[in-house]
């Protein structure tokens, strides 16, 4: 057992937990955050994704240890308020997810790729997204969804 | 999941005392994308985790006409990283092809080498590019050529108690080409149906020296050198560099799986040294630039 302490989407977080524990497990049994879901559980499939200290990391087989002391951000971290993050808007709007599933994933990539480049083309966005599976949509409305997000259409 | 304790040495030293102390009842972690893994399906059960992110110097990397590589840079470093682009593009573009961003943001070098998987793409390019892996113990420290380091299937010159802190990437000779191409005829984040990384060096209008290295085409990544000797002294003409590559046929000792039966792999080993043995040459008679 040992004491992590880290920042989940912005807030300072202490918790009690054996060395053993996942960082998915983490997230979602120790803190209850379950916006962060788990597919397949070996780094294939990208539900599990969330932010570790910004970049985009399969929760699935990452250790909580692994982030200790840095800011993890998962879907709950994205939403001011009430107000949606644009990502999450552009999905409704665009209709990017169908059963919902892989969507938090899909939002964390994409908010990844945003961050580092709030423009990218077609061709970027598809070269980012690439590992984050999706069995309902056929993938284009959740590349719609991005680049409406990115160039802030009907989701203001 | 397994029950193990967890130790985060603050420097390369403790790091070293607890492999000492723990030898093979202890596993480091680097990125994790390999270990995690095993350590789920129970392949792997040490007693003791060393975690490795706090070794600040080994996430070093630096160019004085040899590139240096912490053994703890990620892939992802790699890829986008101006240093290496300009200075060995081929590492870079092969880093670029291993799985997702989310890989490859968290899989350092030298987890690539340790892992040993010879599915994976890093080690090919590091044999092609005549890179040596520098290990230390306690006691020692030693250079190893990436091409002698591997062993056998997930299996390494490694002692228990050694740690990767380096990889050194030589200048490469003037007139030299290179390429990394990887098959997938699956999804392009998958690991390689077969994977090619080789260099053509130039002298005049003749192959001064070749290398030529495979992906999962054996159980350890496989240099061909039958290949390489075959195209010493020749002008590469498509007939050169088809008869050569239809050597590696002999060489490879693929694996069936759902990426392919054997005989498959190997017809395919054939067609993609000969794909990179042409896109190296005509990158080095374009003018000696490295990609
Ligand atoms: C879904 C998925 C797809 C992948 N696809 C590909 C692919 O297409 N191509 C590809 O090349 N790779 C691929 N990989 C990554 C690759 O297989 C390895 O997981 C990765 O290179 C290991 O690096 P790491 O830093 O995560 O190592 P870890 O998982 O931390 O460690 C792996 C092994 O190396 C040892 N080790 C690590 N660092 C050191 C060191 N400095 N000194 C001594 N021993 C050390 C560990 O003890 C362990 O035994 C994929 C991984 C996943 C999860
Ligand atoms: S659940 Fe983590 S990548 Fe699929
Ligand atoms: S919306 Fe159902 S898997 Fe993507």
């Amino acid at each position: 057992m040992r004491t992590l302490q880290l920042r989940v989407n912005g807030e300072p977080v202490a918790r009690e937990i054996p060395d053993n524990r996942l960082l998915v497990d983490f997230l979602r049994y120790d803190l209850g955050l379950t916006g962060t879901k788990e597919g397949c559980s070996v780094g294939v499939c990208g539900a599990c994704t969330v932010l570790l200290d910004g970049q985009p990391v399969s929760s699935c087989i990452a250790l909580a240890v692994m982030a200790d002391g840095c800011e993890v951000t998962t879907i709950e971290g994205l939403a001011e308020d009430d107000r949606l993050h644009p990502l999450q808007r552009a999905f409704i709007e665009y209709g990017g997810f169908q059963c919902g599933i892989c969507t938090p994933g899909q939002i964390m990539a994409a908010k990844a790729l945003l961050d580092v480049n709030p423009h990218p083309s077609k061709e970027e966005i598809q070269g980012w997204m690439m590992g984050n599976l999706c069995r309902c949509t056929g993938y284009y409305k959740i590349i719609e969804s991005i680049q409406a997000a990115a160039e802030g259409k009907g989701v203001s | 999941m397994i029950s193990f304790s967890y130790l985060e040495p603050a420097d390369i030293d403790e790091a070293l005392a607890a492999l000492a102390r723990y030898g093979e009842e202890a596993k480091v972690l680097a990125g994790g994308t390999g270990l995690v893994n095993l350590l789920k399906q129970r392949l792997v059960q040490p007693t003791y985790l060393i975690g490795l992110r706090r070794l600040a110097g080994l996430k070093k990397l630096s160019y004085d006409g040899t590139l240096r590589i912490g053994a703890l840079c990620t892939q992802r470093t790699l890829e986008t990283s101006a240093l290496v682009q300009d200075h060995v593009p081929l590492l870079a573009e092969t880093c670029r092809q291993v799985a997702t961003v989310r890989i490859r943001t968290m899989a350092t070098l030298g987890g690539a080498l340790a892992h040993a998987d010879p599915n994976q793409d890093p080690p090919p390019a590091l044999i092609v590019l005549d890179a040596r892996v520098r290990v230390r113990s306690p006691q020692q420290e030693r250079e190893v050529s990436v091409d002698a380091f591997f062993t056998g299937y997930y299996e390494t010159i490694l002692a228990p108690d050694e740690l990767i802190t380096e990889v050194i990437i030589p200048p490469l000779p003037a007139g030299s080409g290179t390429a990394f191409v990887k098959f997938l005829p699956q999804t392009h984040d998958d690991y390689a149906t077969v994977a090619v990384a080789t260099r053509i060096t130039l002298d005049g209008d003749r192959i001064a020296e070749a290398r030529v290295a495979l992906g999962a085409a054996a159980a350890t990544p496989l240099r061909a050198t039958a290949v390489e000797d075959a195209l010493r002294s020749q002008v590469p003409t498509p007939t050169v560099l088809r008869e050569a590559a239809a050597l590696v046929a002999d060489a490879v000792d693929p694996t069936a799986d759902f990426r392919g039966s054997v005989a498959y792999k190997r017809d395919m080993a054939v067609v993609f040294v000969q794909r990179a043995l042409a896109q190296a040459t005509a990158r080095a008679q374009a003018g000696g630039g490295t990609a």
